[in-house]
């Protein structure tokens, strides 16, 4: 049942760093996460990862295992062969704080740059009526962890540090698309906000953030591409910009 | 002495779930500049793990609903030993919290005429819980934070800056609460990122902290649930009540060892889900107590009804309060008619069609494919009680949340009472709403009736709260250093063997010897390492306030010699009515390295609260003395 498996994980902080050798326990049935918690209490009592629910709901233990942006939480032992190393690397798109550890506070200031649902006026608490149907597009995005796997992904930020002042990720344009659906929501010109305030055009549909995306939302097909539609639909329409040239 | 970075709050909220959220959205709208601390990053406290849904008396599905039926629910869930003002109040405003929600964006399930769909669950007399499928938890957190921002969006506007009135302190701990006199004067804390200290000055401060369920082996509870709030507030000089009451969730995953009690949601229940034993019988007809009789189903064909024709059939067993299904599951196991691991079967998969499951229960779908393998569609779950939720926490005062130290107030799973012996699912993410915005307009109104009377903090105590923080990195006595890991883990086996879902007195009082050994220990636990990011640090600071939480619930454990909810003494099996009338009190002894539990009487239930029961019932849980003004009419 348990067996010795080989881990690298990176250790060190902003300043620098190197991947570790670890050969240690794995029991039945484990995920990623034991095993760094086994690390923590028998060999590194000061490795620095967060988590939390351990089940998956929180998103706090996302990192790259074997490359491949994951939740710890959620990959189990028994996808890896007893023989291969397991490599636990953090998150590459932000800046590492200490260990596995990164600080996602680009996300924080992203999510604070779209403009919150707007209450419909008139409409008192207790009042709202919205079909089933209606609202179950935005609920796709609402199972959102914030994980922040898909930002972590996204090659627009990944690879060019530089866009990250321009372009909200695909997690915050995903928000944008929930508020756009949303049956409720008042506030006007979320599409043409997510082309010019969050750089929705930088997305050129790879669909990297639906693949690691844990919760499984489509986030590229039913968040991205229909907000990318809209756009389309505001400034490029050719009916509707002859109708506004004939208007100036 | 290291640097120290200093704030000033109006009101300083300790907690980011859901009360906390709550209370901080409450303090903000009356005016106050808040501070809102929290161990983890923003979003991720424990509150996203609430699955099943928010109780709320709104009616949407059954008419008949009304928060009196609510209340009476919530006082028979917790065997009528709860705080009857903080039931009433919860039982009232839950609505209104609840539809508040829809204003900052919730997206909960509809009904077909497009209102706000509930579902049934364990004692809960209709169908009451707001819920978005099984992730209702994660909804109410993030309309929360979203509302938080939204605010800070506000402030923008006019200030310039995001955080002029409202700010998240993410990844920061709390070790100590400062005092002026008897009155809070603020909070000391850590950057658990760098590990530098912060120092909060605040007149108010609002304890949002959540649970102890971390001080146990198994439990559906993250880290975070060390009892940092109970342990901050009895420091501070308040009261905890009713500690000796642990919710064990009936529910909990039970194999891999691995993911051993995370939480399995009751809506599998309230779904339709049945719980058999190894030889395939449907064991909680067995398990009707006498007070439940009239209420619930003794045969599968009427339980099986009762879900599309609940005037006219009684609920299925399944559905009772959470205590006594535990319990269920606990014997069944005990009597050898359990699962492969230790559990029990719970099984949704022969009761609805596939579709209807992944639609209802995506998560659980989702959690037993990707941590058991196995198919919740196909298969039956194994499951087991799992350490849960606390019932006891700070003694405050319902309308306001005010505990009995001037200017410190606590909400949510923190506080005591509102739930009595045991919580019914679903009150939970109610209490927090209710509770966090009272808790933050009675934060509110307390500053402002401080006027120019503003406490004032003593450099001595904040010399004195740092060098605490640190005495783990100087090692304890030479050959006897500890490391915070086996502390911790040999405290979880105490309270799990010894003061778990069924109790008796040697063995609590064996836990007590323990948890003496365990607190002299503790003090010579050693950190290595240094203070930026360092898991064994944090954990050793947080373990005394699990060292002392346990005492209090394991002191209160022996004191109560009935069974009741949360708490069950195998060798005092009844309920006792005369225990009902006591709370059990536990503060800081005079050394302050330990806790005094004394007894207190209730406050008499208030005479047309008492009226919303028949005299029947209330005979069963009331001593004749306490009924001898109640009309006997006969039901």
């Amino acid at each position: 049942m348990g067996y010795k498996a080989k881990f690298k994980v990176w250790r060190g902080d902003a300043e620098g760093g190197d991947l570790q050798d670890f050969t240690v326990e794995v029991n039945e049935g484990e995920v990623v996460l034991d095993v760094i918690h086994r690390l923590q209490a028998t060999q590194a009592p000061d490795m620095a990862v967060r988590w939390n629910c351990k089940a998956g709901k929180c998103g706090s233990c996302s990192a790259e295992i074997n490359g491949r942006p994951r939740l710890m939480c959620m990959t189990r032992m028994s996808v890896f062969s007893e023989d291969e190393t397991v490599t636990v690397t953090p998150m590459r798109t932000f800046p590492v704080i200490r260990d596995l550890v990164t600080d996602v506070s680009y996300n924080y200031e992203k999510a604070r740059e779209v403009p919150a649902f707007a209450p419909p006026e008139g409409v008192a608490p207790g009042e709202y009526r919205m079909e089933q149907v209606d609202v179950e597009r935005s609920q796709e995005f609402r199972k959102c962890i914030e994980c922040f796997l898909c930002q972590n992904t996204c090659h627009v930020v990944r690879d060019h540090e530089d866009n990250k002042t321009n372009f909200s990720g695909p997690r915050f344009l995903m928000r944008i698309a929930e508020l756009d659906m949303h049956p409720l929501d008042a506030h006007e010109n979320r599409a043409q906000e997510a082309k010019t305030d969050h750089g929705l055009g930088f997305c050129n549909i790879t669909k990297c953030c639906t693949e690691v995306c844990p919760e499984h939302i489509k986030i590229t097909d039913n968040a991205l591409i229909p907000m990318k539609e809209r756009v389309a639909d505001h400034y490029y329409d050719p009916i509707l910009r002859l109708f506004k040239r004939t208007n100036k | 002495m290291t640097e120290l970075e200093r704030h000033d709050y109006d009101v300083v909220v300790i907690g980011a779930g859901g009360a906390g959220l709550r209370a901080a959205i409450e303090a903000r709208q009356q005016g106050k500049r808040v501070a809102v601390v929290c161990k983890s990053l923003f979003g991720k406290a424990h509150t996203v793990m609430a699955e099943g849904g928010i109780a709320a008396s709104m009616g949407n599905v059954n008419s008949d609903d009304n928060w009196q039926v609510h209340f009476r629910d919530t006082m028979r869930g917790g065997k009528f030993l709860n705080n009857w003002r903080m039931a009433e109040l919860h039982a009232k405003e839950a609505p209104d919290r609840v539809w508040e929600l829809e204003t900052y964006g919730a997206l909960f399930d509809r009904t077909k005429d497009g209102k706000i769909s509930q579902r049934n669950f364990g004692g809960h007399e209709y169908p009451r819980l707001a819920h978005v499928g099984d992730r209702t938890g994660l909804e109410l957190i993030r309309s929360l934070q979203q509302k938080i921002v939204s605010l800070q969006q506000e402030d923008k506007r006019e200030t310039g800056d995001y955080e002029s009135r409202l700010k998240v302190f993410a990844e920061c701990t709390v070790t100590e609460l400062l005092r002026d006199g008897d009155r809070i004067a603020g909070a000391f804390g850590y950057w658990r990122e760098s590990g530098r200290f912060v120092l909060f000055g605040a007149p108010a401060v609002v304890l949002a902290t959540g649970g102890i369920g971390k001080s146990f082996k198994v439990t559906s509870n993250s880290w975070e649930y060390t009892g940092d709030g109970h342990a901050l507030a009895l420091r501070a000089g308040a009261s905890l009540i009713n500690m000796e009451f642990v919710q064990f969730h009936p529910t909990g995953m039970v194999w891999p060892p691995s993911v051993k009690g995370i939480l399995v949601t009751e809506s599998v229940r309230g779904d339709g889900g049945v719980l058999r034993n190894s030889d395939g019988k449907r064991f909680m007809f067995d398990y009707i107590p006498d007070v439940f009789k009239d209420k619930y189903a003794d045969n599968e064909d009427e339980a099986d009804r009762w879900y599309t024709d609940q005037g006219n059939n009684r609920r299925p067993p399944e559905l009772l309060p959470r205590d006594e299904v535990a319990r269920a599951i606990n014997s069944e196991v005990k009597a050898g008619r359990g699962s492969p691991h230790g559990g029990v079967f719970l099984d949704v998969s022969s009761r609805l069609p596939a579709e209807e499951i992944i639609r209802r229960l995506p998560s659980m779908h989702h959690q037993f494919k990707e941590l058991a393998d196995v198919d919740i569609t196909k298969e039956p779950m194994e499951v087991g009680p799992t350490c849960h939720y606390v019932m006891g926490g700070v003694e405050v005062e319902p309308d306001t949340a005010a505990s009995s130290v001037a200017g410190l107030f606590a909400c949510g799973e923190v506080a005591g009472g509102m739930h009595g012996s045991n919580r019914l699912g679903g009150n939970s993410l109610s209490d927090l709403l209710v509770f966090g915005r009272r808790a933050g307009t009675g934060a509110s109104e307390y500053v402002d009736g401080l006027g120019d009377k503003k406490p004032v903090i003593a450099e001595s105590d904040v010399d004195a709260a740092s060098r605490r923080a640190v005495a783990e990195f100087d090692g304890g006595e030479a050959g006897a250093q500890e490391n915070p890991y086996t502390v911790h883990t040999q405290l979880q086996q105490t309270m799990n063997d010894l003061v778990g879902i069924i109790r008796r007195g040697g063995e609590v009082e064996q836990a007590l010897v323990a948890l003496e050994e365990l607190k002299q220990r503790a003090r010579n636990i050693v950190v290595e390492g240094h203070r930026q990011f360092n898991p064994g640090w944090h954990l050793a600071l947080d373990l005394r306030n699990m060292l002392l939480v346990s005492e209090c619930v394991a002191k209160a454990a022996l004191l109560r010699t009935e069974s009741r909810g949360g708490h069950t003494r195998e060798d005092h099996p009844a309920m006792d009515a005369d225990w009902r009338k006591q709370l059990l009190v536990c503060v800081l002894n005079a050394a302050g390295d330990g806790v005094d539990v004394t007894s207190k009487d209730q406050i008499p239930l208030r005479p047309d609260l008492m009226g919303l029961f028949e005299y029947t019932e209330l005979a069963k849980y009331f001593t004749p003395g306490e009924l001898a003004d109640v009309p006997a009419k006969e039901s």
